[in-house]
């Protein structure tokens, strides 16, 4: 069981490393649309260093939900999938394979390049901890919630802004919770409680999304 | 000689239907298969055939009627399709890993492996090509590979839908050899083909599709 | 009577099409008997509050159409499972008939929130907690229908919606408990809307009149789309097409 699931995330990742552009374009989309922000805004220190914490943020989950787009389509279209749900181990553990390597490949490299953006953006070097420590922490959960929906619209043509509409309103408590942490942080209290909600959402996706992934894979194969 | 299988069982299907867009694509289909047999599958583009392997595999649910696998209900019995090799319209082979990448992966998902990668290389022909990219295949040979999982497993119960397409004879000869194995250990096959395939010597079922639309 | 059989019974298209047809005009006549009961009882009987004078009036709309915006979610959620497990048509299309009903009442909300706002606040929208996470519940909804319309067969559909349903609903505690910690934090506006925790008798029974109503408004125009959904799902079986002849 835990052999198959091994096999699967080194597939994964051997095909992401054969098809690089998939990886960095999300990357490259998170970067742009941060350097836009100051463009728009004018170089102005106080007001960039106030709302930085909520562009990277929002802009973090717009790359996450891109980067999603070909978690399981190819398995989708080249007939993988199929082949998988014939495994003797679950399709449900199964996806949490797929989404770990998904997150290696697209949710770490985005969280190592913040620092730089910050920096681009006047953060304080607390609240640039702070801002990694909630991506770390909410990453996962973007991962793993965005995947129902990319499950679900996997076999549809217009998927893409079907996806949108489905999963950025689950987003939303992952954002708010980051941008209060954030928000506590540039004013000196403490943190605490927005990143132990955060870690709870992270362990109530990582138990229930894996059922709902794989229920809607198979509703899609239909 | 390889042993006779030991999971092979009954397979029944009673009044099954499916419909598609709210429209009935087949209807009281019933059919059972017991070991050591063939299935045939045929009827008109469009009859379904698909569909009903489709369901058989569980990958699509029936509107109406029951699959049993010796007698007992297949939803919910994980052994029953665990022990169904498929290959179907979509070879479930990964463009980007090279030939022997993708039967490696095959081979370590299947039930046995006491089979050597080399040796499925080099049985299929393609020994030579084992570093080169699937998607750089030609479309036969990535047929090859897809039929190639039938000799790295131990499942009992085979289903393929057109299989032999754009294969070239000897490898057609190669397959239906190992299909004849397959059924001379007790396997099962249901399978559709609008190719000419020699199935001589088996005890081959014909079911159409079509004509049961017609009644 | 046995329950088993009265579940096949009821679950089973035509006889729910015949009941349906037959309860249908009761429900809407007491719908109608009530609404007009619960307005004039709202409107005209129910004291002027000393605080907010006339315009708090808007909450016999307002109150019992946002309790029905979550009713409504979930009794979709909760069909939708009935439907994933035991694959009950009548579940699926009960659940799906009611997307569209919770949407418009979730709304409704949205509107007649802005409305009160206004002399309140004197602007059209606040980020207050409850308005928010209505908003927020209004795009479940929105996602809902748009993920039903974009699947073409409509069994398919219906379990796939089914699924996104029962994730918003382990969602929506969530949403709301974010939302209201966000708002707190923000320092929203000081007046706490629609808490009114002594409320006058003459001013209650009215509004639970009113949120009477809005049920059997919901049911009857639920029942209305479900029969709707059922002659265009069933339209080749033998109980619509013998219906159709009777009916000729």
């Amino acid at each position: 069981m835990f052999k198959t699931w091994l096999q699967i995330f080194k597939r994964d990742l051997l095909i992401a490393f054969r098809r690089r552009s998939e990886i960095i374009h999300p990357l490259i989309f998170f970067v742009m649309v941060i350097s836009l922000f100051p463009l728009a805004i004018g170089d102005d220190k106080v007001l960039l260093q106030k709302i930085a914490p909520a562009i990277i943020w929002v802009t973090a989950l717009l790359a996450t939900m891109l980067s999603l787009d070909n978690l399981f389509r190819s398995d989708f279209e080249d007939g993988s999938l199929e082949q998988m749900t014939l495994l003797k181990t679950p399709l449900s553990f199964l996806v949490t394979a797929k989404i770990s390597a998904h997150w290696f490949i697209t949710g770490l490299p985005l969280i190592l390049i913040t620092p730089l953006l910050a920096t681009l953006l006047y953060l304080s070097s607390d609240t640039i901890m702070m801002l990694l420590l909630t991506l770390l922490l909410g990453t996962p959960t973007l991962s793993l919630i965005g995947a129902v929906g990319i499950a679900l619209t996997v076999g549809l043509r217009q998927g893409g802004v079907i996806l949108s509409l489905l999963i950025l309103p689950l987003y939303i408590p992952v954002l708010i919770f980051a941008t209060l942490a954030l928000e506590n942080t540039v004013q000196g209290f403490s943190a605490e409680a927005q990143l132990a909600m955060m870690l709870a959402v992270l362990v109530l996706a990582m138990t229930l999304s894996p059922f709902a992934i794989a229920a809607a894979l198979k509703v899609s194969l239909n | 000689m390889k042993n006779q299988y030991v999971y092979s069982k009954k397979l029944e299907v009673k009044n099954l239907s499916c419909f598609r867009n709210e429209q009935i694509l087949f209807s009281e289909v019933n059919f059972s298969l017991v070991p050591g047999n063939v299935l045939f599958l045929q009827g008109e583009n469009g009859s379904g055939k698909t569909s009903l392997l489709r369901i058989l595999c569980g990958f699509r649910l029936a509107d109406e009627g029951e699959i049993n696998w010796g007698d007992k209900k297949v939803s919910g019995m994980p052994e029953y399709f665990q022990n169904i090799s498929y290959v179907g319209h979509k070879n479930g082979i990964k463009d980007e890993l090279s030939v022997e990448e993708n039967l490696n992966l095959m081979r370590s998902m299947a039930s046995v492996s006491d089979i050597k990668t080399e040796n499925v290389l080099k049985e299929i022909g393609l020994f030579k090509r084992a570093d080169v990219i699937s998607r750089q295949l030609s479309a036969g040979q990535k047929r090859k590979l897809a039929l190639a999982r039938l000799m790295m497993t131990d499942n009992s119960f085979w289903i393929l839908d057109e299989p032999f397409t754009s294969l070239d004879k000897t490898s057609v000869g190669f397959f239906e050899t190992l299909i004849k194995q397959h059924i001379s250990r007790g396997g099962m096959l249901i399978l559709t083909s609008h190719h000419d395939i020699d199935l001589s010597g088996l005890p081959v079922q014909h079911f159409s599709l079509s004509s049961q639309a017609n009644v | 009577m046995d329950i088993k059989l009265l579940y096949h019974k009821f679950s089973s298209p035509p006889y729910f099409y015949r009941i349906a047809g037959l309860w249908l005009p009761y429900i809407m006549g007491l719908f109608v008997t009530l609404f007009i009961a619960g307005l004039y009882g709202g409107l005209i009987m129910a004291p002027t509050d000393y605080e907010q004078g006339e315009a708090y009036r808007i909450i016999y709309v307002h109150v019992p159409a946002a309790w029905m915006s979550l009713f409504i979610y979930m009794v979709m959620a909760i069909t939708g499972a009935i439907g994933l497990i035991w694959r009950l048509k009548l579940a699926e299309i009960v659940s799906i008939s009611s997307a569209p009903i919770g949407a418009s009442f979730t709304f409704l909300t949205l509107v007649t929130g802005s409305f009160w706002g206004k002399p309140m606040w004197n602007t059209w929208w606040v980020w207050d907690a409850r308005l928010t996470s209505e908003l927020l519940l209004l795009f479940l909804y929105l996602g809902v229908i748009a993920l039903y319309n974009a699947i073409e067969d409509k069994r398919t559909a219906a379990r796939a919606v089914a699924i996104l349903a029962l994730v918003g609903v382990v969602n929506i505690p969530i949403i709301h408990y974010s939302v209201e910690w966000w708002n707190t934090l923000h320092q929203g506006p000081t007046i706490t809307k629609f808490d009114t925790p002594s409320i006058h008798l003459s001013m209650l029974i009215p509004l639970l009149i009113m949120a009477v109503a809005f049920k059997l408004f919901y049911i009857g125009s639920l029942f209305m789309r479900v029969r709707t959904e059922l002659l265009k799902r069933e339209q080749k079986s033998r109980w619509v097409s013998e219906l159709l002849k009777i009916k000729k």
